[in-house]
């Protein structure tokens, strides 16, 4: 098991590593570079020297790269271009809002999707299973910013249950400890404000949830479906065990296992889609500086740590999915 | 008498008549032989007989032809592919000419809805909305199909070198499509994107292709892997066939099936993930463009307020396309699929 995860982060060092100098190196070579982004109309020759020089540009790309790398393992991802604050701390600004709409889309999609799934599988080819697989084929074929927009419209416009946008109503006056503002209110005991986070986070988090949970639901259904026919589910049912024994000792255990692969692969996907979702919300987190960093002059410090963090989260996530096995499923801890 | 030892083979050689034995064993052979061969005759036989030696793609043909899915799935694409293809013939206006009727009406806050002349009423400009609904089709045709025929072709190369050469090759071009596949895929395409000095439709189409090449190297890579070992690959190396076409001619075609219905399904999150990026103001600046995702990403959105069938009707088209080679391509897995062979 040691040897597993020793290997597994060495993997995750040389990705990493690669793809830093990857990106390092494309988005060096852009077009417009940040240069003329930060001087806009009043770029002159001599101006744009000087800056250039500044910023460290003008140094050969592999001294660049290696004094990127310097400053990062430091923890030091330089200054944004456009507000010119440290990058970390842009960042850090931002992650909580993305990190507390992805929790809260993975509770739905998973606390919804695994029963959905299990009973679509237990009642194959009946009402409920034709239902629920149409509304994911739905799920993954509906543009899921049109959802949002969809959504928003009708629960927001028609009937005033939700709020339109935002994490927070305007004006009410909430202390910030650890930037997740529901858990936040419950800590300060300022529970109005965790109560109105909460009622900010339902709509966004169902629309960022419609993708992972199809998914799961499908993976969840076929996976069963290949458990149930099974000769030790037969063998238990001979036994005379009770359904429930069955069910959840020997069918979902053993059905888990994929799922739980699909539901760290779908780290990748609510990522994605939180720049898509944040936008329609106007939810400002990590994906709305991800669209502004880029339409809003390219903010190349900040989109290369974002980038470094995104494939950073993913691949930790799922080796922490495949360490879960172990604990899943005895027999990978054997092995 | 020569020594028995070295007489290897020979049966018990003091039984004195070993005269009548290797005929007897001869003829056991022969016996042996020919009903082995009658067998198997009877056996080719009744196989053709039955099903006459389907192949495994005709098989899976015919497994489509009776399942509902693939007909839906199929009939919308066709559709599609169809309206496409004719749509100068069924628009019923110029998608790009902007109509005085129209224009005259519109407003901040209002454009003009559906009459007896425009059918789906006014785009933000004052053109055709039904028109540009119809040559929208050839555009997301367009885009989705350049698209994943790019990503297709990159990956299909990759996964093929992979599989084919295998060893460091294969470990350097995997640990590649890795980093790749470590990127959220609408964050590579922003980033694809944004390296581009200046949007164009070409920019999304190849972004949305490159975000795919990973998946399309990986799967043939697999399917290249497996087959190595196979008995085919071997039965070629031993007579001889030359290593170049032993991967051009028994391991390609072998593995191009499941790419191909990869490909089906693909062309769904193409045509999504071009509508994203639209949506993001990453899209297409081209005004005149006609393309569901652009309609629905830029004028859809913006004009949401005002009118919201500017939105529905893109979405719709494209959720129904999306649908269609969603269906098209899982049915299609299912077929080749060997375990539902029947």
């Amino acid at each position: 098991m040691l040897r597993v995860i020793v290997r597994r982060l060495l993997q995750l060092v040389v990705t990493l590593i690669a793809l830093s100098a990857l990106i390092f190196i494309w988005l060096r070579n852009l077009p417009g570079g940040p240069v003329e982004a930060l001087l806009g109309e009043r770029a002159t020759p001599e101006r744009r020297a000087l800056l250039t020089k500044a910023l460290g540009y003008d140094q050969p790309i592999l001294v660049q790269y290696g004094k990127f790398m310097q400053r990062v393992v430091t923890g030091d991802f330089g200054n944004s271009i456009r507000s010119g604050d440290p990058v970390t701390e842009v960042i850090s600004r931002a992650f909580p809002a993305t990190i507390e709409l992805a929790l809260a889309a993975m509770i739905i999609a998973v606390g919804l999707g695994v029963p959905l799934g299990y009973l679509a599988a237990r009642w194959r080819g009946r009402f409920l299973d034709n239902l629920t697989i149409a509304g994911t084929l739905l799920g993954i074929s509906i543009p899921i910013f049109f959802l949002g927009y969809l959504l928003k419209d009708v629960f927001t416009q028609n009937i005033h249950w939700f709020p339109p946008s935002g994490r927070l109503t305007t004006g009410l006056d909430n202390t910030n400890v650890t930037g997740f503002f529901v858990l936040d209110g419950l800590l300060t005991r300022e529970f109005d404000a965790s109560a109105d986070a909460l009622w900010h986070l339902i709509l966004p988090a169902i629309t960022l949830a419609t993708i992972p949970l199809a998914v799961i639901v499908r993976i969840t259904r076929a996976s069963v479906l290949d458990v149930l026919n099974e000769d030790y589910v037969r063998t238990a049912e001979a036994k005379g065990l009770r359904h429930r024994t069955i069910r959840g000792r020997h069918i979902l255990r053993n059905a888990l296992l994929p799922v739980v692969t699909t539901i760290g692969l779908q780290t990748g996907a609510l990522l994605s889609g939180a720049v898509l979702t944040e936008k329609v919300y106007n939810w400002g987190g990590i994906g709305t500086l991800i669209t502004d960093s880029i339409t809003g002059g390219r903010d190349y410090p900040v989109l290369q740590a974002i980038i470094l963090l995104a494939a950073l989260i993913f691949v930790v996530v799922n080796l922490l999915v495949d360490l879960s096995y172990a604990f899943i499923d005895p027999r990978v801890r054997v092995r | 008498m020569s020594d028995p030892i070295t007489q290897a083979g020979a049966p018990a050689p003091r039984s004195g008549d070993d005269k009548p034995r290797p005929g007897m064993s001869e003829r056991s052979i022969g016996v042996l032989g020919d009903r082995k061969k009658a067998r198997l005759d009877e056996l080719a036989r009744a196989s053709s007989a039955d099903r006459g030696g389907i192949s495994l793609v005709r098989d899976a043909v015919r497994r489509l032809r009776r399942n509902p899915v693939a007909i839906v799935g199929a009939t919308i694409v066709g559709l599609f592919i169809l309206v496409a293809i004719f749509a100068p013939l069924i628009a019923p206006h110029d998608p790009v000419a902007r109509f005085d009727e129209l224009t005259k009406n519109l407003t901040v806050d209002s454009i003009p809805g559906a009459s007896s002349e425009f059918p789906l009423g006014s785009d933000p400009l004052g053109r055709d909305f039904l028109s540009r609904m119809i040559y929208g089709a050839r555009q997301t045709l367009f885009v989705g199909v350049l698209a994943t025929l790019i990503g297709l072709a990159l990956g299909v190369l990759i996964g093929a070198i992979a599989g084919a050469f295998g060893g460091w090759v294969d470990v350097v071009l995997m640990r590649l499509t890795d980093v790749m596949l470590a990127l959220p895929s609408l964050l590579l395409a922003i980033t694809l994107v944004a390296m581009a000095s200046r949007s164009s439709q070409w920019t999304v189409i190849f972004a949305v292709a490159i975000v795919n090449v990973p998946i399309f190297a990986r799967l043939l890579r697999g399917s290249m892997l497996a087959q190595r070992e196979s008995d085919h690959v071997l039965a070629a190396r031993a007579l001889g066939v030359k290593e170049r076409n032993i991967v051009l001619r028994h391991m390609l075609p072998n593995s191009l099936t499941a790419v191909i219905v990869q490909a089906t399904l693909t062309f769904a999150v193409a045509i999504l993930d071009a509508a994203a990026l639209s949506f993001l103001g990453l899209g297409d600046p081209d005004i005149n463009r006609a393309e569901w995702g652009l309609m629905l990403g830029v004028d859809g959105q913006r004009y949401f307020e005002v009118r919201p069938e500017l939105a529905y009707y893109p979405a719709l088209a494209i959720v129904v396309v999306a649908l269609g080679f969603t269906l098209l391509g899982e049915a299609m897995r299912e077929a080749i699929d060997p375990k539902n062979r029947r």
